[in-house]
C-alpha cells in the first residue's frame, strides 16, 4: 500500500501527458478531418483522389504500425538529412512522434465523420441561402457549418473515445505517460497488477467523464432541434 | 532507400506472424461471439439485475484500452502469491497465465465479446415489435421467439457494425506484441531491429494488414448481400437522384 | 358452438379506461365487426382477447375453456403462460401492418409457427402452406421476402400465415388501413372468401362496405362502451344513437 502512495503522484502527473496527448491529437485530427472532408467533397478529381486514398490507406492498418512507421522511419529521416547538412541529428521526441500519429490516424475518421455529416445537411438549405443573396463563404460559414456540427456530433464523441484510449500506445514508443510509468512502478514494486488497475480506472474515469459531457451536448443540440419549429 | 532484399529475406518472418495475427484474431472472435450472444439476451431483457450486470462488464472493457486489459492479465496476475503458487504445483489452468498467447488470447476475447454483446443487444432490442407480436400471437414461448425471430433476424441486421468489430479486432491485436508475440507486427518490429530498416519493416506489415482488412471487407459484402438482401425494396428510389 | 366469448373487459391506461366493461360472443361462422372512431377501444379490445395488451378485469372463453387469470397486484391480469400459447394456437391474428418476419421468405413465414409452435414435420406444414397460399392467390411468390411484394400480397400472406395455424377464430386488427386504396380491394376479396367458407372471424375496421355486406353481426364501440349492436341491416342503415348516426355520416364523406 505504501508503494501505491508513493508512486501515486507520479502516475497522477503522467495521466497529465494522456491528457495532453489526446487533446493535442483531437486537435490535430479535427483539422485533418475537415480538410480532409472539404476535399472528398470538392468537385475537383485532385482533391478528392488524396482525401479518399489517406483515409482508405489509414483505416487499413492498425494504430500502432503507423506509430512505429513515424517514430522510428522519422529518426531516420532526420539522421539522413542531418548527414546530408554534416549536422548533429537530433532525437526524435516521443511526445510529438504520438501526437502527429494519433491525430493523423484520426484524421481520417474525423474527415468520414464529417463528410457523412456535411451530406446531411439538406441541400435545400444551401440553396436558401444563395436566395437570399448570401455568397459562398456566408452559406458556409452560416448556413452549413452549423448544421453540420450537429450530425457530426456523435460521431465526434464517438472518435474522441476510441482516440482517448489508443493513447495507451504511446508508451510503445516509449513516451512517459501514465501507462509506461505504471509499467515502471509495477516492475519496480512487483505489484503490476496495482498499478495497471490504477490506469484502468483513471482511463475509466476519463471515458465516463467524456460520455457524460457527450451525452449533455447532443441533447442540449437535440432540444434545440425540436423546438426549433414555429 | 527502400531495400527489397530485406523484406524478401524477412519474408518468412512475415508468413509466421500474419497468420498468428490471424490465429489470434479468429480464435479471439470466435470465443467473443460464442459468449456474446448469450450475453446479449441478457443485456436485452427487461430482468433488471441481469441487464444491469451485464452492462456493468461491457462498460469496464469498453471503457479502458485493450492494452491495459492485456498487461493486466499478462503482467499484473503474476504479483499475487496464489498464481504463483499455482505455477509452483503445477496448476495447468494457472500454468495457461504464463503462455503470452493465452493471455493475448483472453484478454482479445473479453475484449471483443464486451463490444459484440452491445452490438448484437443493440440489434435485438431494435426488432420490430410487430413481428414480436406476431409471433407471440401465434402462441410462441418467449425461447421460441429469440430462436426463431429475434436472434436470426437481428443476426442479419448486425452484418455491417459487426464487421467494424471484426476490422477493429484484426487491427487491436497488434498490441499482442507487447507481450513478447511475435505477431505481423512484431514481426515488422523485429525485422526493424535487425536491419535498423523502419520503412521495410513497418510498411510492408501495413500493407499486409490492408490487404487483410479489404479481403474482410469484401467478405463482409458478400455477406451483407446474401443476408440482408431481403431488407431492401426491389424497386429503389436510387433511381429518382 | 361457442367459439370465442369475452365478457364485461375492463381496460385502462394509467387513469384512462379505454374500455368499461366490453363483451363478445362468436359462435361457429360468425363474423363480428367491430366499428367504431380511433380512441374507441377497439382494437385494444381485440389485442386484449390473445393478451397482446393485458386486461384489468374481465373472462375470455375460447371453445368452452377459460383463461385462468391471476391480478399481477398492479391492476392487470396475467394468464397462465403455458394455457396461454395453447390458446393462442386457436386465435389467429392479422394485424394492420402485417408484421411479417422480414428475414423470412414468404414461404417460411408461413411454415413458422406451424412447425416450431404446433410441432407439426416440415411435410405437413408444407402441405398447409401450399393450400393456403394457393388459396390467397401467393403460391407464386412463395420464395420472396416480404420487402419485395406489395402491401395487398403481404397481408395475403399474413392472411396464409394465419390461415395455416387452422385457428377456431381468426382476428382482423384494421387488415386494411395500412394499405393503398387500390390495394384494399384484393385483401377485402380474401377475407369475403373465407367468411363464406364458415370461418370464424373478429374484424376491426374501417370497411364499412365490408360490414354490411360480409359480416352477420356489428358493434359498434364508443369511448371504451358497446354503444349499439346488431345485424348489419339495421345498425347500419337505422341507427338508433345519434353518435353512431354522427359516425357513420362521417364515413360516407
Amino acid at each position: 500500500m505504501n508503494e501505491l502512495v508513493e508512486y501515486f503522484p507520479a502516475i497522477l502527473q503522467g495521466s497529465l501527458v494522456t491528457v495532453k496527448v489526446a487533446l493535442l491529437s483531437v486537435l490535430l485530427a479535427i483539422l485533418l478531418g475537415l480538410a480532409g472532408a472539404a476535399s472528398r467533397l470538392s468537385a475537383s478529381r485532385w482533391l478528392r483522389f488524396p482525401a479518399v486514398a489517406y483515409t482508405t490507406l489509414i483505416r487499413g492498418m492498425p494504430d500502432l504500425v503507423l506509430m512505429l512507421l513515424v517514430f522510428y522511419g522519422g529518426q531516420v529521416v532526420v539522421n539522413n538529412i542531418a548527414d546530408r547538412y554534416a549536422v548533429e541529428p537530433f532525437d526524435l521526441d516521443p511526445f510529438v512522434a504520438g501526437v502527429s500519429t494519433i491525430g493523423f490516424i484520426f484524421g481520417a475518421y474525423f474527415t468520414e465523420t464529417f463528410r457523412g455529416a456535411f451530406m446531411a445537411v439538406p441541400a435545400g438549405q444551401m440553396e436558401a441561402g444563395r436566395a437570399y443573396g448570401m455568397n459562398r463563404w456566408q452559406v458556409f460559414h452560416r448556413i452549413l457549418f452549423p448544421q453540420m456540427l450537429r450530425h457530426a456530433l456523435p460521431g465526434i464523441g464517438n472518435n474522441w473515445q476510441v482516440l482517448l484510449k489508443s493513447t495507451a500506445i504511446v508508451s510503445m514508443i516509449g513516451l512517459t505517460d501514465m501507462t509506461l510509468l505504471a509499467d515502471q512502478a509495477g516492475r519496480t514494486t512487483h505489484q503490476p497488477f496495482i498499478f495497471y488497475s490504477v490506469v484502468a480506472g483513471i482511463y475509466l474515469l476519463f471515458t465516463a467523464a467524456s460520455g457524460w459531457g457527450i451525452n449533455r451536448l447532443e441533447r442540449r443540440y437535440s432540444v434545440g432541434v425540436r423546438h426549433a419549429r414555429l | 532507400m527502400f531495400d527489397f532484399a530485406i523484406i524478401i529475406e524477412s519474408l518468412p518472418e512475415f508468413a509466421r506472424g500474419t497468420l498468428l495475427s490471424l490465429e489470434l484474431m479468429a480464435l479471439s472472435l470466435l470465443a467473443g461471439f460464442v459468449v456474446a450472444l448469450p450475453l446479449a439476451v441478457a443485456r436485452s431483457s427487461s430482468i433488471l439485475w441481469l441487464s444491469r450486470s451485464v452492462g456493468m462488464y461491457t462498460y469496464l472493457f469498453r471503457g479502458t484500452p485493450m492494452l491495459i486489459q492485456l498487461l493486466l492479465i499478462y503482467y499484473g496476475l503474476s504479483q499475487f502469491q496464489w498464481m504463483q503458487d499455482g505455477w509452483e504445483s503445477g496448476n495447468p489452468v494457472l500454468l495457461l497465465f504464463r503462455e503470452p498467447f493465452f493471455c493475448a488470447w483472453l484478454a482479445f476475447a473479453l475484449n471483443t465479446t464486451a463490444y459484440t454483446t452491445e452490438i448484437f443487444a443493440g440489434v435485438f432490442k431494435n426488432t420490430p415489435v410487430g413481428e414480436i407480436e406476431a409471433g407471440r400471437a401465434m402462441g410462441m414461448t418467449h425461447f421460441t421467439l429469440l430462436r426463431r425471430i429475434v436472434i436470426p433476424a437481428g443476426l442479419g441486421r448486425a452484418i455491417p457494425t459487426y464487421s467494424n468489430e471484426v476490422i477493429l479486432m484484426l487491427q487491436g491485436s497488434a498490441i499482442a506484441s507487447a507481450v513478447t508475440l511475435v505477431d505481423l507486427t512484431g514481426a515488422a518490429r523485429y525485422v526493424y531491429s535487425r536491419h535498423f530498416a523502419p520503412f521495410e519493416a513497418f510498411i510492408t506489415a501495413g500493407i499486409i494488414y490492408m490487404l487483410l482488412t479489404f479481403c474482410l471487407v469484401g467478405i463482409f459484402r458478400m455477406a451483407e448481400n446474401h443476408w440482408l438482401g431481403h431488407l431492401r425494396p426491389r424497386t429503389s428510389p436510387d433511381k429518382q437522384r | 358452438m361457442i367459439q370465442l366469448e369475452v365478457q364485461d373487459l375492463h381496460k385502462c391506461y394509467g387513469k384512462h379506461e379505454v374500455l368499461k366493461g366490453v363483451s363478445l360472443r362468436a359462435e361457429s361462422g360468425d363474423v363480428i365487426s367491430l366499428i367504431g372512431s380511433s380512441g374507441s377501444g377497439k382494437s385494444t379490445f381485440l389485442r386484449c382477447i390473445n393478451f397482446l395488451e393485458h386486461p384489468n378485469a374481465g373472462r375470455i372463453f375460447v371453445q368452452g375453456e377459460e383463461l385462468r387469470l391471476r391480478p399481477d397486484g398492479h391492476g392487470a391480469l396475467l394468464p397462465e403462460p403455458k394455457q396461454l400459447q395453447h390458446v393462442r394456437t386457436s386465435l389467429a391474428m392479422v394485424f394492420q401492418h402485417f408484421n411479417l418476419w422480414a428475414h423470412m421468405t414468404v414461404l417460411q413465414n408461413v411454415i413458422e409457427a406451424p412447425m416450431s409452435v404446433l410441432k407439426l414435420s416440415r411435410a405437413e406444414a408444407m402441405e398447409r402452406a401450399q393450400k393456403h397460399l394457393d388459396r390467397v392467390g401467393i403460391w407464386a411468390q412463395k420464395d420472396s421476402y416480404p420487402a419485395h411484394l406489395s402491401g395487398g400480397q403481404q397481408q395475403r400472406v399474413a392472411i396464409a400465415r394465419a390461415l395455416a395455424m387452422e385457428p377456431a377464430v381468426l382476428l382482423f386488427d384494421e387488415p386494411t388501413s395500412a394499405l393503398d386504396p387500390e390495394l384494399v380491394g384484393e385483401v377485402l376479396k380474401v377475407m369475403r372468401q373465407l367468411a363464406d367458407e364458415g370461418r370464424t372471424m373478429v374484424v376491426v375496421t374501417h370497411e364499412m362496405g365490408f360490414a354490411r355486406e360480409v359480416a352477420n353481426h356489428v358493434i359498434f364501440l364508443h369511448k371504451g362502451l358497446i354503444e349499439e349492436q346488431g345485424i348489419p341491416r339495421d345498425v347500419l342503415l337505422k341507427p338508433t344513437s345519434e353518435r353512431l348516426q354522427q359516425f357513420l355520416s362521417g364515413q360516407l364523406k
